[in-house]
């Protein structure tokens, strides 16, 4: 692995929850793996094994008790001030809920605007509205979404707003957490083909957290199951579908429900 | 032989500030007893709609029109849903339809122990019971619906089990009663898939051992194939497509069927989307409501709603490219 493709690297990432009783769960217990740039490493478990904690911990929204991230050559969990400002605008973060994520009472493009605001308040109006327009555009929505609000739209384009959110200030890294199980399969499918058509246009590395083997095979280039705070069975994504090594790999891919029969085409006459 | 359940015409209305919709518009099926129907759609096709439609469980304002007759017990004459009183349908559910929802944890009382929802469930129904027979009545539930240690858990609260516990405990409250219907929907969505199987094998084997009747909703057309032995394939309030399950996946009669065939998560395929989204009530296309996300669609697709048309034995389409 050629070391100037490293985007982030996670060593020994640690994060330990009280519990009301008293008790601690590990929830991430000594995570490690390196992210290369243009890949997308999804990671696969099922719910409390500790992949949402693990995806909150490399935004920053969780401080972990242990452990390094190095992102784009600095060390990123340490990263304060005027650093942390120009490392954070290249890590971006989708959620499962696009409703839940997207303020009611905010119009799209006010809520696309917002990172913008933040990490570019020298723009323009007119340099403001055409980045705004160009991210819209890029998730396949009209220009005419900027003036609406979040529910005037299906779960699918609101995913698609919440993408385009992501990628205004155009960062590296998108950490995307579940962000098509909340929706029908039939919707979740053109979200993953978006989520792939950027990746090669703007060169996009993702850190993807699902639930799902069959979902995260569509886009992963490499998968890691994750189990009780740990990774125990990591590679590349054909060889983890094929000849996964963990017997929990089997477990979960057993335990996909498989349709009884070849599903045949409509026949038009 | 007389369907347990036949469904006619069924319509729920609902007024909205832009005029009447209709989740539900014209739907026609049965069930036989014993019979296990998947009823599958993408969110906003009125799959819950109908479930909550036959059950009366509507928002207020909401109108029902067409027949639902549900076969009575010991060969009278059958009741029409649509047309009880709010108190006649009290007694029909969980009596003679049990319910099972997507989210055990809202459905189930947090402050009161499992056992004590499950004994209400059976108390409501047969007043009559003593203490002793109620307790034993809701051992017996929990333990068909294969909730290990029954005696333990019955004493536990809702946040003490996991999901997939919890959902058993929905399952044995609704079927405490002997109901010979179950609606269950989408019982399986917020669990893990390894926890979804063993679901899906109690519902199954509760309903070749107990006769039982399921109609089960659920966007995943993987899991409802695991048990239904017919379809129901439901899209913009309208029943598209039904017949044998095995015959509606091979062969499917519409194109939304096909669509949703294709974008199953299956291991080692491409999943296709189906494009667009599924238009609101109150934006309905003139004409088939698929045909602008239809990749055969032709002209005449939108001048009026398909009828039902035969593609097979019991087997019906709504598409006029059926012949």
């Amino acid at each position: 692995m050629a070391n100037d493709s490293l985007l982030l690297e996670a060593r020994q990432l640690r994060k330990t929850f009280l519990l009301p009783d008293g008790s601690r769960i590990r929830a991430v217990d000594g995570v490690d793996f390196p992210l290369r740039e243009g890949e997308t490493l999804a990671v696969v478990g099922e719910s409390g094994c500790g992949k949402t904690t693990l995806a909150r911990l490399l935004v920053r929204l969780e401080t972990p008790d242990g452990g390094t991230v190095s992102f784009l050559g600095c060390n990123w969990l340490g990263a304060r001030r005027s650093q942390l400002r120009r490392l954070r605008r290249e890590m971006q973060m989708i959620f499962q809920d696009p409703y839940g994520s997207l303020d009611p009472r905010q119009r799209i493009g006010s809520a696309i605007g917002e990172p913008l605001a933040i990490h570019e308040p020298g723009l323009k109006r007119d340099e403001r509205r055409a980045r705004l327009e160009e991210a819209i555009a890029a998730v396949g929505l009209g220009r005419e979404v900027l003036d609406r609000f979040p529910h005037e739209f299906s779960g699918g384009q609101r995913q698609r707003v919440a993408i385009a959110r992501a990628l205004v200030l155009r960062p590296k890294l998108v950490v995307a957490d579940e962000p098509v199980s909340a929706l029908d399969p039939s919707i979740g499918a053109q979200i993953l083909d978006l989520l792939a058509q950027l990746q090669s246009r703007y060169g996009l590395t993702y850190f993807f957290i699902s639930h799902s083997l069959p979902v995260v095979a569509q886009l992963a280039t490499r998968i890691a199951v994750m189990r009780e705070g740990r990774f125990v069975e990591i590679g590349d994504t054909a060889q983890i579908l094929t000849h996964p090594a963990h017997p929990y790999t089997k477990t979960l891919l057993e335990a996909v429900p498989e349709l009884p029969v070849t599903p045949g085409s409509f026949h038009a006459d | 032989m007389i369907p347990l359940l036949d469904v006619r015409d069924l319509t729920v209305e609902l007024a909205t500030e832009s005029g009447a919709v209709r989740p539900v518009n014209g739907v026609s099926f049965q069930v036989a007893t014993g019979e296990a129907v998947g009823l599958v759609g993408e969110s906003g096709s009125g799959k819950t709609m109908l479930g909550l439609g036959l059950l009366g469980l509507v928002p207020a304002g909401a109108r029902r029109r067409g027949v639902a007759r549900l076969a009575s017990r010991n060969g009278g004459p059958p009741v029409d849903l649509v047309q009880l009183g709010d108190r006649a349908l009290e007694a029909i559910r969980g009596r003679e339809i049990g319910m099972v929802f997507q989210e055990p944890m809202t459905a189930l009382n947090p402050v009161m122990r499992v056992g004590a929802q499950v004994t209400e469930a059976l108390r409501v129904h047969e007043p009559g019971l003593g203490a002793g027979e109620l307790q034993r009545r809701t051992l017996e539930a929990l333990d068909r619906a294969a909730v290990p240690d029954p005696r333990l858990r019955s004493r536990q609260f809702p946040h003490q089990l996991s999901g997939g516990l919890r959902q058993r405990v929905m399952i044995a409250m609704a079927l405490a009663a002997g109901p010979r219907l179950l609606i269950a929907d989408e019982p399986t969505t917020a669990l893990d898939v390894t926890v979804q199987q063993q679901i899906v094998e109690l519902l199954a084997r509760l309903q070749r051992e107990s006769n039982l009747a399921l109609l089960f909703i659920s966007h995943d057309l993987a899991v409802v194939a695991q048990l239904a032995g017919r379809l129901l394939v439901m899209y913009a309030g309208r029943i598209v497509e039904q017949g044998p399950a095995r015959e509606v996946m091979e062969r499917p009669a519409h194109p939304y069927t096909e669509g949703l065939l294709r974008a199953v998560p299956q291991k080692g395929k491409k999943l296709v989307p189906i494009p667009g989204s599924v238009p609101q009530p109150d934006a309905l296309p003139p004409g088939c409501p698929f045909e602008p996300r239809c990749p055969y669609r032709r002209a005449e697709c939108s001048l009026a709603m398909p009828e039902e048309r035969s593609a097979g034995p019991e087997h019906f389409a709504r598409c006029i490219l059926v012949r």
